[in-house]
């Protein structure tokens, strides 16, 4: 990838890099600075952003907003720091810099927002970025597909969420956030809140990649590796998680909350790590594990008990800290030895001694071994399980159990194994890797250490203030390392004997699950091609039948299409009604000769086969209809149209001289269908006019537009102002449309030209 | 097919098609008329001289091509619309200055809704062009 272009030469990626850097730093400092404020209590601040819409560009800064933003901006200086070095020569690394930098801009958005609209706005800005990051490499068609995987369905999900984020803030009058989280009982008790409940965890399970629409997260692993390690583990999925926290005050506490979440999350959970048992490339390991962790998240806020939430909330931190370092450790073996094959690495603390301390720090706090943050989360995790009440404590302290056993087993995978025993051989000559992409794994994986030697710090500052913003409540939360002898103690070491017997016979399972996944039927990846080849497949039988590249065609569907539904919809509605105004059509000779001369010209056009005859029969329709305009004063609108028919002859005389002559006689059956629609259409306008005149008359807009145009429009041709002033927007967009059709009709015939010429060349050559 | 009635004709009537089209463009706020009926006028002149002359010689006369003309317009017509923008009031409201106005008449109107309305003359004239001349050409 990076090799093959030309090298640049940047000292940390030039500007780009330090922009970088400073942009998260500076913004990390600051939420540091206003933790002890938000501690207290939430903070929210803001602006009118569409006003008409009573859409606000407003903040609410409260502990779980606060906990995503450190993290986000904490991670996000180590990512852009590893970055400058593991991309800095790359000639689109600038590129590469924007799209990460709109991301976070995007993702502190979506966390911060205090508005149902913002927050769907920044939503889709994480999705875009996500999309522009995955198919970074964009020259092999493998990233491109995944990108475009995850566009569509995170994107599908964010649409479906749209829809219930306006059912819900109709429902609460309000789309400010704050507002929304007071009316809890209203909205659990009104009747849509099914149907919200079902749109908004459409949204989030798509975003987090919850089973059955986990496929696209592995495959997003074709990114940059510092783009997996922040978009794909740390930040960008945990989006949904954010919601369904954010939404637990209003949404969450109901029967179906609760087995939705905790079945969901759990079945991911225990599925996604049984599949990263399977992978041999580490990252793709690792992908899976950052399954088991969204699903483990989403099982305990579905849990939703005070200790549900605050293991779910400590779970997040330990993840994040862990994940972002292993992921950037992956990037550093891999920019070392080429290579991310588990099967083949093998000694490399030997050779990268400083990676060894990282990547065991963060796996330690992966399988949950004291004294690491890991361990006081499983902890937690247990007894939060166990709390629950019925069969929900059994189904998540086993899913829990399942899984945590299984990352004990990958994290030895990923980053015990590769680094114990003699340095095998690999693509390129293992080395220590430079300290932009040191600097973040070692501290995070020395915060990992930190917290959990001391974990009232965290307990205090984050994950007390995230667990009350999740509950609505106000709870003081303690943790603590040691938690006495008791059965979640118990319970993690049957997880250490469990976990350490699948680590030592993983490479039996891994060959036994390959196989297993060779004859499953069940391919989510495969049967999501079979979707959109099913899609493609319908647009074009669809496309064929209706644009067959036949001008006839393209007519008679579009007037039979208006005929159907235009009259359909009036029949329906029994709207044609034929009022008093119809009788004053008995109206004046000149009138009726006028009429009878558009009669005479339609039937010249229908019967006649000369095409300069039919032109000349529409002309005088033309005429005729003009001169109807002036009878009813309009004077403007028949120069117009006069002018136009002018335009016409000249643009259809051009036109024929090019079309062959028209068949002595056509088919009849042919002309009869052709009649059908002409009189249909004729019919259903005339029977629309007639049912609008025979309402009453609606003067307000004529009244309004006769007493301003003069004294405030400074004109007394009314219809030219209410071109040019009026409804000057609506002007300013057809001559929009005038513009663009002639240059798209200037590059169509061009286009035509240079095949001509293109086809007599070759002729002559021939 | 060269036609002498038609060639004479025509060195009059572009002439005559061309003052009337700005005619009817300025007079177009009070009386029948305005951008688009001025536009389509004008775009009439010059088709007549590219089929009494040539095409060639139709765009030697017009110095620009067409298609800018168009885009020109388009510009125009942002232009006076976002006049207002900058004083302050929405997109396309009318800005008003009346030369020598007294008690009895408003004086010489200028306005941005003169700048809209030559916008949307060019782009009507420059579009239409566009399509004939290339149609044209391609014959």
């Amino acid at each position: 990838m990076a090799g093959d272009y030309p090298k640049v030469e940047r000292v940390m990626g030039g500007p780009a890099g330090w922009v970088s850097i400073l942009f998260p730093a500076i913004l990390f400092t600051y939420f540091l600075n206003l933790l002890p404020e938000v501690v207290e209590g939430p903070v929210t601040a803001g602006f009118d952003w569409v006003p008409a819409l009573g859409v606000q560009m407003s903040v609410l800064l409260d502990g779980l907003s606060m906990m995503f933003a450190l993290l986000i901006t904490g991670i996000g200086t180590a990512v852009t720091l590893y970055s400058c070095h593991y991309l800095g020569d790359h000639p689109h690394y600038p590129r590469f810099v924007c799209y990460l930098l709109m991301f976070m801009v995007g993702m502190l958005g979506l966390v911060l927002a205090n508005d149902l609209i913002a927050l769907f706005v920044f939503w889709e800005v994480t999705t875009i970025s996500s999309y522009l990051l995955i198919g970074f490499n964009a020259d092999q068609a493998s990233s491109r597909r995944s990108a475009l995987q995850a566009l569509l369905v995170t994107g599908a999900g964010g649409l479906i969420l749209l829809a219930g984020l306006i059912v819900l803030g109709s429902i609460a009058g309000t789309f400010r956030i704050s507002e929304i989280l007071t009316q809890g009982d209203m909205i659990r008790a009104h009747p849509a809140y099914g149907a919200i409940l079902i749109l908004f965890l459409a949204g989030a399970f798509t975003k987090s990649a919850q089973v059955p629409f986990h496929f696209w997260l592995p495959n997003a692993m074709a990114a940059p590796t510092p783009v997996s390690a922040y978009l794909h583990s740390a930040t960008m999925v945990k989006a949904g998680v954010f919601l369904m926290a954010r939404m637990n005050p209003v949404l969450g506490g109901t029967d179906a909350w609760f087995w939705i979440l905790i079945l969901f999350g759990g079945v991911t959970a225990v599925f996604a790590s049984v599949m990263s048992m399977r992978q041999t490339d580490i990252k793709q390991v690792l992908a899976y594990t950052t399954l088991m962790a969204l699903g483990t998240l989403t099982m305990f806020i579905g849990a939703g008990t005070h200790y549900a939430i605050m293991a779910g909330m400590l779970f997040l931190l330990v993840h994040s800290l862990y994940k972002a370092a292993l992921f950037l450790m992956i990037g550093i073996v891999d920019h070392s030895t080429g290579t991310r094959d588990a099967t083949v690495l093998r000694g490399l603390s030997k050779a990268m001694p400083l990676t060894g301390i990282a990547a065991a720090l963060a796996a330690l706090s992966m399988a949950g071994i004291p004294p690491l943050l890991g361990f006081v989360g499983k902890e937690y995790m247990y007894k939060a399980g166990m709390d629950l009440p019925g069969l929900g404590a059994i189904w998540v302290t086993l899913m829990t159990f399942a899984a945590s056993a299984l990352m004990f087993a990958a994290g030895g995978i990923v980053a015990w194994r590769p680094f114990r025993g003699e340095l095998a051989e690999t693509p390129h000559h293992a080395h220590e890797g430079s300290w932009p992409m040191l600097a973040g794994p070692l501290v995070l994986g020395a915060l990992s250490l930190i917290f959990g030697l001391f974990p009232g710090i965290p307990g205090h500052f984050l994950i007390g203030p995230a667990t009350n913003a999740v509950e609505g409540a106000v709870h003081e939360v303690h943790l603590h390392l040691w938690g006495g002898i008791n059965m979640a103690l118990f319970l993690s070491i049957l997880t250490f004997i469990a976990g350490w017997l699948l680590y030592r016979n993983h490479e039996g399972i891994r060959a036994r699950l390959a196989a297993f996944e060779a004859r499953s039927p069940i391919d989510f990846d495969a049967g999501w091609d079979r979707l959109l080849d099913g899609f493609k497949d319908f647009a074009g039988w669809l496309t064929g039948i209706v644009q067959n590249g036949n001008l006839q065609r393209y007519l008679a569907v579009t007037f039979t299409t208006f005929a159907v539904l235009v009259g359909g919809t009036y029949l329906v509605r029994g709207a044609f009604e034929v009022g008093p105004r119809l009788i004053q059509l008995g109206a004046h000779p000149v009138q009726w000769s006028v009429l009878l001369l558009m009669i005479a010209g339609s039937f010249l056009v229908v019967s006649t086969t000369s095409r300069m005859t039919a032109v000349a029969g529409l002309g005088v329709v033309s005429v005729g209809v003009a001169m109807v305009f002036i009878m009813f004063s309009a004077p403007d609108v028949a120069i117009t149209q006069l002018l136009v028919e002018v335009l016409i002859i000249v643009l259809v005389t051009l036109v024929m001289l090019r079309l062959p002559y028209l068949p002595p006689r056509s088919e009849l059956h042919f002309r009869f269908g052709h009649a059908i629609i002409a009189t249909s259409v004729g019919a259903v306008v005339t029977l629309v006019l007639i049912a609008m005149l025979s309402g009453p008359f609606d003067r307000k807009l004529t009244d309004y537009f006769e007493q301003t145009a003069y004294p405030e429009a400074h004109g007394r041709n009314i219809v030219n102002v209410i071109l040019v002033d009026f409804r000057a927007l609506d002007t300013f967009g057809e001559i929009t449309v005038v513009a663009i059709a002639a240059i798209g009709a200037l590059a169509l015939l061009r286009g035509i030209k240079t095949r001509n010429t293109g086809n007599q060349n070759g002729s002559e050559e021939a | 097919m060269q036609s002498l009635i038609l060639t004479t004709a025509t060195r009059l009537l572009v002439a005559l098609l061309l003052v009337f089209s700005v005619y009817a463009l300025l007079r177009g706020h009070n009386l029948p008329g305005g951008g688009f009926i001025g536009g389509l006028i004008g775009a009439t002149a010059f088709i007549l001289y590219a089929i009494a002359a040539s095409v060639d010689e139709a765009r030697a006369a017009l110095l620009v091509d067409p298609s800018n003309i168009a885009v020109a317009g388009l510009g125009a017509a942002a232009i006076g619309g976002l006049a207002s923008v900058l004083a302050g009031k929405p997109f396309l409201t009318g800005l008003w200055l009346f030369l020598g106005a007294s008690e009895g008449g408003k004086g010489l109107p200028l306005s941005t809704v003169l700048i809209f309305d030559t916008g949307v003359y060019l782009a009507v004239f420059g579009g239409i062009l566009t399509l004939v001349f290339a149609l044209e050409e391609e014959t």
